[in-house]
């Protein structure tokens, strides 16, 4: 295990308990309110901060930042007037920050983005600085979560009575979508906008079925993504691979293997619905 | 003898892409009533009680919430709606549903407190969900869901209690329970309730609201005998009305 000692792996294993931390508890939020979509709208928006930052040669974190929070609050306005053709709205944001992303670094003179490296990251080649800026906004995350922790799950639970009992819910969804990009923000240079997805549907979606509260799910969702990220990062460092792509197929083949159990056990117990076992 | 005046429509108009839902609403109703919603499906009945909360806003017209605009006295009041909106799947258990109806009453930040709990196993009890305190709400059958979203409703100590079709899935014996609880708790709360059945109106009732696009209100105490003689004929009292037959039981307001 003398991998360990190296320092670019020691900033990956802290790059991925940060990820894992930020996707377990926003992902849950996102599953649970069935928005799963929507982040990714908002996820591959923000490539367009990415061009942005190499195009105006400024200092690509805040620019991105300042991009996706953008994008959070469009979608958040298109939320809440406009339901109808809603998906298809995101659909066109999610396209359109892409191509202002790609555009712009054509137009940026002598350098050549790679984007792969922001398709899937690159978590083995994480600065300090980077790990530092991921601290910071995991610390705000968790915090913001925590305290409006009540009004989030009503929210989520129940939009019509939650607003009934007085919750501000138009500036709850607002902080919710940027919370949701700032996420993005963190983990689009580590992990990549695919391992963003994927940290945030296949942990939650798979602790839902088995937890009896939000913050169950947020718990169980943090450790399964750790488990997914370290277990991706062992095979990706033992058989040479692409680390994202690693953990994105290890969370898939866990992902399927549960469900596979599942029909199994439902078949013997001849039961019909899969919702029996979520009880225990 | 003068009553407070608790929801008042002042020619309150709604229309839902451009095509009328409801037209001149004129209604107020005094604390203390106990009012059944009746009419036929897509009438317009859950609208109209949105409207009061304020969930959604009127075409035109005015609407008064215990005095003020629904938006900043709706928490006084309890609602129960016809669904939960939450899907089946949602993480969450039976007592944690009732403590989110505690919201505008609880203090900021992640923790009930226990006053907050102790009040919503109170409720619990009160609606017959001892014991289940800690069943995730996924796993109950129909009648149960609905026991739990009245005790949410009830926890906040309401000033008005609304009920959308609350006798959608008890059956008999249970709805019979169910009016007799509610009979209880219009001693200190006024109470609305819409139903699409008007067989279901009981002795507890006091006033009848009809909605049909139009909304006729009437004040009587000896409604339920009429309206099951209207029942038997099979014909919605509102066509009656709009018809122009004049109907004792919808006596012009």
């Amino acid at each position: 295990m003398e991998i360990l000692n190296l320092p670019f792996m020691q900033h990956a294993i802290i790059a991925g308990i940060l990820s894992s931390i930020a996707c377990g508890i926003m992902g849950s939020l996102v599953v649970v309110n069935r928005s799963v979509f929507l982040a990714g709208g908002i996820a591959h928006a923000a490539y367009g901060g990415v061009g942005l930052a190499f195009f105006l040669a400024l200092p690509p974190l805040p620019c991105i930042i300042g991009f996706s929070t953008f994008m959070a609050f469009l979608i958040g306005a298109l939320t809440l007037r406009k339901r109808q053709r809603l998906d298809a709205m995101i659909g066109v944001l999610w396209a359109l920050g892409m191509a202002i992303g790609i555009i712009l670094t054509d137009l940026t003179p002598g350098y050549n983005v790679d984007l792969m490296s922001f398709l899937f990251g690159s978590i083995l080649t994480v600065p300090r600085s980077d790990l530092i800026v991921m601290f910071l906004v995991d610390a705000f995350v968790i915090v913001t979560v925590i305290y409006f922790y009540k009004e989030f799950l009503a929210i989520s639970h129940d939009f019509e009575f939650s607003k009934v009992r007085g919750v501000k819910v138009a500036p709850l969804h607002l902080l919710f979508l940027v919370l949701v990009a700032l996420c993005v923000v963190i983990t689009i240079r580590v992990v990549g906008l695919i391992l963003i997805m994927a940290l945030f549907s296949i942990a939650p979606y798979i602790s839902e079925r088995y937890s009896c509260s939000l913050f169950d799910m947020m718990i169980k969702s943090i450790i399964l993504n750790l488990f997914f990220v370290f277990l991706g990062l062992y095979l990706s460092y033992r058989f040479d691979l692409t680390s994202g792509a690693t953990i994105i197929l290890v969370a898939s083949i866990f992902f399927f293997l549960v469900f596979g159990f599942e029909a199994c056990l439902s078949f013997f117990k001849g039961s019909r619905f899969y919702g029996g076992l979520s009880d225990g | 003898m003068d009553k407070r005046t608790v929801i008042e429509l002042n020619h309150v108009e709604f229309s839902f892409n451009k095509a009328p839902v409801l037209m001149d609403v004129n209604v107020k109703i005094l604390e203390g009533d106990f009012v059944a919603i009746i009419g036929p499906n897509g009438g317009g009945k859950t609208t109209l009680v949105k409207l009061i909360l304020g969930l959604l806003k009127p075409t035109r017209g005015h609407v008064f919430l215990l005095g003020e605009r629904p938006e900043k006295t709706s928490f006084r009041t309890g609602y129960m709606p016809q669904y939960a909106t939450g899907e089946k799947g949602f993480p969450i258990t039976v007592l944690e549903v009732v403590l989110l109806g505690r919201l505008g009453l609880t203090k900021k930040g992640p923790f009930f407190s226990n006053a907050d709990i102790k009040k919503a196993k109170e409720v619990l009890g009160l609606v017959g969900m001892d014991g289940l305190f800690k069943k995730k709400v996924g796993d109950l059958s129909g009648g149960q869901l609905q026991r739990v979203l009245l005790a949410r409703a009830l926890v906040s100590d309401p000033e008005i209690l609304f009920l959308d079709e609350p006798m959608a899935s008890i059956d008999v014996g249970g709805q019979e329970r169910l009016f007799d609880l509610l009979g209880r708790l219009n001693e200190r709360m006024t109470i609305v309730f819409v139903t699409h059945d008007v067989g279901l109106l009981s002795k507890y009732v006091k006033s009848v609201i009809c909605v049909n696009q139009r909304v006729y209100f009437h004040n009587a105490p000896e409604i339920t005998k009429d309206m099951s003689r209207l029942l038997m004929a099979e014909s919605c009292p509102m066509e009656l009305v709009a018809h122009g037959f004049p109907h004792r039981v919808l006596g012009k307001h």
